[in-house]
């Protein structure tokens, strides 16, 4: 008989670190298992040269969950910020750039209008995306039950929606499914201005500006609570602080363990093997890895019906970012920003055709040989990261599709080549500050955080693979087909950036069956987590 | 053109064509009206349909069988793989052995019927009235296992009848008369192989014979020629049809939708719902469905398929069956049985209606020189089938 207190979450992720720290919290004798050597899964700060260190996946905070900070006492276990709300500098080759701060936008060619249109857009965008943000934190109501709980938690968000006002609420339905293209040409006319804002809705994706959905994700992006952020310490400072939750509140977490699989018995999961041949037995497991990797790899696509394996087949997570590091021997040049603009958050989007070409490779399978980037310096607002007066850059690269015609063994250092060609349109003096150079394709990043598909969201996101169609109908309330398994990654509702709400989410999924099982433990003061938040 | 020289780039010649017996079947179809099955013409009627039924009931009867979509599968995980993809356990079915089953959506709703040749150790034949290959290659992710559809490179006939065994003996198949109901075997014919099922579709003492398209013509031939005192006959589609409903069998697009056709979710069926609970085995830790028959057991299910014994003498085709004068069903199958000397039908009625000893009516349209008339007629639930004759199971098989 398998303990039912146990708890085994498969993947030290800030998803699975968090679910690890609300299930500990409400007193579950809970195991943490990572296979790398620190925990973090893609949010981690690690050296990548001597004495230079980079957040190696996410490098900027912009979705971290306020509830989660407060109820985990993030910042007294060690979440500090180094630099709070960049701003977004669009780099012109001539340094004439454009900064984009808040509802502000300012430069040389911005026009009174252009700065009309941004404040419009800042407001609906606020507002559209924090109707969406508003959902991050609830477990998904499922379609066409006859739940209670489901059909108020429609209901709410039928009712949020409408409540916006006829005007909003008509642009809203009008504009969630369509391309970012058309939204941006409606409202600017700077082609600067346009290319910078059109990255927020293909970042990670695999979509240009011109593609359905980019609106989604660009509201998505924009769904954070509080402005884009850097971490001290980097990103890794982030999941530790969660890790450092989770201990104080008795969870196990042990690094260096690769599960191999998890335990079926009678379509009852019963914990999980490690590669090392040991068994930890638990009738709950949690799997912070991606559905793929949780449905195929360790769980076995034969232990599951086959129109389910169908459908997680079919979820499209295929990788097209990749992140490029540089140990830099000085701050770099960018011409025309001074020290305190470099420290911002820097595009490279000239207009948005030029985003639409370089999108326009990874459909056949090529990557860009015109890139677009998103670079930041984190070292400027952190010694920690690099050796006094040296640097780290840090930068999201596209278009780089995780299946290359070519292959990326062969063509991983001409892409190199290219992206640091374009940054040195910029900067021009940065080839020969350059110390060191890391790039991770997306098959690099599959490796290394053990990603199926390379994909830093696990899944795209996209409509049809949002709330309760994420990762798929029937799985996206976190509880798999397979009793005792449950998902708590960025592969499910609310989907990925460093938000820990999928963890949270889960863990209060997990927490209410249990209830349900075992009626005699309940707890008189915690709510139905059904209820709670919405 | 031969359906067997065809190649994977003739797909667009492959509409409709003869099957391999043809030259054979051509000239026996008096009436020369042909219908299509599957891939293949078909003769719903070779020079009577009632005389075609009475030779399967009396003597024997000869139905082409080529269009029977057929599948192959082989492979370390063949075993595994059939058993996720069915509801029964294949386990059980060992070499040498034949096996009826259906298949289900993860929803627990019927996708098709058919037979499971477990023909040697871990390999294994799966016919159908459809074509499963997609679902079946679907079903193959995760498994070592290798899946062909063969229909056009196996052909067959079913050979049902009372007569059925003595006409194979006298054609030489030695010892055929102590296979066991659902049992198959192999002999040698023509220099090639031939396989024998007895299985069939007519509730009868009968045989399925499979064999390569090239021997087709002689298998033909050779039956006709050992038959020909045991008054062999070939019969079309409509006879078929009639011996089907008899034997109680449900067939896919008739009494039950495909769930793969079907875009109504309530217009699909569970095994359950078919009145094929005993298929379903849950001492399997996963297969297709699995989940959600094992909450319809629980729960109850919304329907129930019924044999009907209806009162006079009209066939009860199409009709509502009601209670009072609420419609709580209709008819899916229905015919007056030569054997039973009844009114018969298959019906699918609402939940909690249909157990053996309901009475309902039925409500039948019936012409009578253009005349058109309407009778309520009443109607009971039977147990069991309508025609079942001992020589069905006896084994060794009668001789006559």
């Amino acid at each position: 008989m398998t303990d039912t207190s146990k708890i085994v979450i498969i993947g030290g992720g800030h998803n699975g670190l968090v679910c690890a720290a609300y299930l500990a919290k409400a007193g579950k004798q809970v195991t943490v298992v990572e296979a790398s050597s620190q925990v973090g899964g893609a949010s981690i700060t690690r050296e990548f040269a001597p004495g230079f260190s980079v957040s190696a996946g996410a490098h900027l905070l912009t979705h971290l969950d306020k509830r989660i900070r407060r109820e985990l006492s993030l910042r007294s276990n060690g979440l500090s910020i180094a630099k709070k709300h960049l701003s977004t500098i669009a780099l012109a080759r001539n340094g004439k750039h454009i900064t984009i701060k808040g509802a502000r936008v300012n430069g040389e060619g911005v026009t009174a209008e252009d700065q009309a249109a941004m404040k419009e857009y800042h407001r609906f965008m606020n507002k559209f995306a924090g109707v969406i943000g508003g959902l991050h934190n609830q477990i998904p109501p499922r379609i066409r039950t006859d739940n209670r709980d489901d059909v108020i938690g429609l209901g709410k968000l039928a009712w949020k929606v409408r409540s916006m006002g006829k005007k909003d609420m008509r642009e809203f339905l009008r504009i969630t499914g369509i391309n970012i293209y058309d939204i941006l040409k409606e409202n600017f006319e700077n082609p600067m201005i346009r290319g910078a804002l059109s990255l927020d809705g293909v970042l990670g994706a695999f979509l240009g500006p011109r593609s359905n959905n980019s609106m989604f994700c660009a509201l998505h992006r924009w769904s954070g609570p509080d402005g884009i952020s850097i971490a001290k310490g980097g990103m890794g400072s982030v999941t530790n602080a969660i890790a450092e939750a989770a201990r104080k509140h008795g969870a196990v977490i042990r690094t260096n363990c690769t599960v191999d699989r998890i335990l079926l018995e009678d379509g009852q999961v019963q914990g999980v093997e490690l590669e090392d041949g040991e068994q930890l037995l638990a009738a709950t497991v949690v799997s912070n890895a991606d559905p793929k990797t949780t449905f195929f790899d360790l769980l076995g696509a034969r232990n599951l019906e086959a129109g389910f394996v169908r459908k997680i087949s079919n979820v499209r997570a295929l990788g097209n970012a990749s992140k490029l590091h540089l140990a830099l021997s000085g701050k770099p040049d960018f011409t025309g920003l001074n020290r305190h603009q470099t420290g911002e958050r820097l595009v490279i989007a000239p207009d948005i055709e030029y985003v639409e070409r370089a999108f326009n490779h990874a459909k056949y399978g090529e990557y860009s040989t015109h890139p677009v980037a998103e670079i930041n310096i984190p070292s400027l607002h952190d010694d920690s990261l690099a050796p006094k007066g040296q640097h780290v850059l840090s930068a999201v690269v596209q278009y780089t599709p995780y299946e290359l015609k070519a292959g990326w063994p062969g063509a991983k250092q001409a892409f190199t080549d290219k992206v640091i060609d374009l940054i040195a349109e910029y900067a021009p003096g940065i080839r020969e500050q350059i110390i060191h150079t890391e790039l991770l394709t997306p098959v690099d990043i599959e490796r290394e955080f053990r990603i199926q598909g390379g994909h830093w969201h696990h899944a795209e996101l996209a409509l049809d693979q949002f709330l309760m169609m994420r990762p798929v109908p029937g799985t996206a309330q976190y509880q798999t087909p397979v009793d005792g398994l449950y998902l708590c990654g960025a592969g499910c509702h609310p989907g990925g950036g460093v938000m820990g709400s999928a963890g949270r989410n889960a863990a209060r999924v997990v927490l209410a069956n249990a209830k349900k099982e075992d009626p005699k433990k309940e707890d008189p003061k915690k709510e139905d987590p059904k209820k709670e938040d919405q | 053109m031969r359906t067997s020289e065809l190649t994977a780039k003739d797909h667009y010649k492959t509409n409709i064509f003869p099957s391999p017996f043809h030259s054979r079947t051509e000239p026996l179809n008096k009436l020369k009206v042909w219908t299509r099955w599957g891939d293949y013409l078909s003769a719903p009627e070779y020079f009577s349909t009632s005389l075609e039924y009475f030779a399967c009931r009396n003597t024997c009867g000869v139905f082409d069988l080529t269009a029977m979509v057929k599948h192959r599968i082989t492979g370390t995980d063949a075993l595994a793989y059939m058993n996720r993809l069915v509801t029964r356990d294949v386990a059980k079915i060992r070499p040498g052995r034949v096996g009826y089953t259906v298949w289900c959506t993860d929803e627990g709703q019927v996708i098709d019927d058919g037979t499971i040749f477990h023909m040697r150790e871990g390999e294994y034949m799966l016919c159908s009235q459809e074509h499963q290959l997609d679902w079946l290659l679907t079903n193959a992710f995760g498994f070592d296992v290798n899946i062909i559809e063969n229909t056009h490179d196996l052909v067959a006939v079913a050979l049902q009848g009372p007569t059925s065994c003595a006409t194979l003996k006298r054609m030489g198949l030695a010892g055929i008369e102590n296979m066991k109901p659902f049992g198959l075997d192999f002999f040698s014919f023509e220099g090639g192989e031939l396989m024998v099922s007895r299985t069939g579709f007519t509730g009868d003492l009968g045989y399925e014979l499979w064999i390569e398209p090239d021997l087709a013509e002689a298998l033909w031939d050779r039956l006709f020629e050992a038959g020909k005192l045991h008054g062999i006959k070939p019969i079309g589609e409509n006879a078929l049809g009639l011996l089907r409903i008899e034997a109680g069998f449900i067939q896919a697009g008739v009494d039950f939708m495909p769930a793969h056709e079907t875009v109504r979710a309530t217009h699909t069926r569970s095994p359950f719902e078919l009145g094929l609970g005993w298929l379903v085995h849950f001492s399997k830790p996963v297969f297709n469905g699995r989940k959600a028959l094992l909450r319809e057991k629980q729960c109850g299910s919304r329907y129930h398929q019924v044999k009907l014994d209806i009162e006079g003498n009209k066939p009860a085709n199409d009709s509502f069956v009601f209670i009072g004068k609420k419609v709580i069903g209709a008819v899916t199958s229905a015919m007056w049985s030569p054997s039973a000397k009844a009114s018969i039908a298959l019906a699918s009625v609402e939940a909690p209606y249909g157990k053996p000893g309901d009475e309902f009516s039925v409500e039948i349209y019936y012409q009578r020189e253009l005349k058109w008339s309407r009778v309520m007629a009443k109607a009971k639930v039977i147990e069991g089938v309508f025609f079942d004759p001992p020589r069905k199971r006896q084994t060794p098989a009668p001789d006559w």
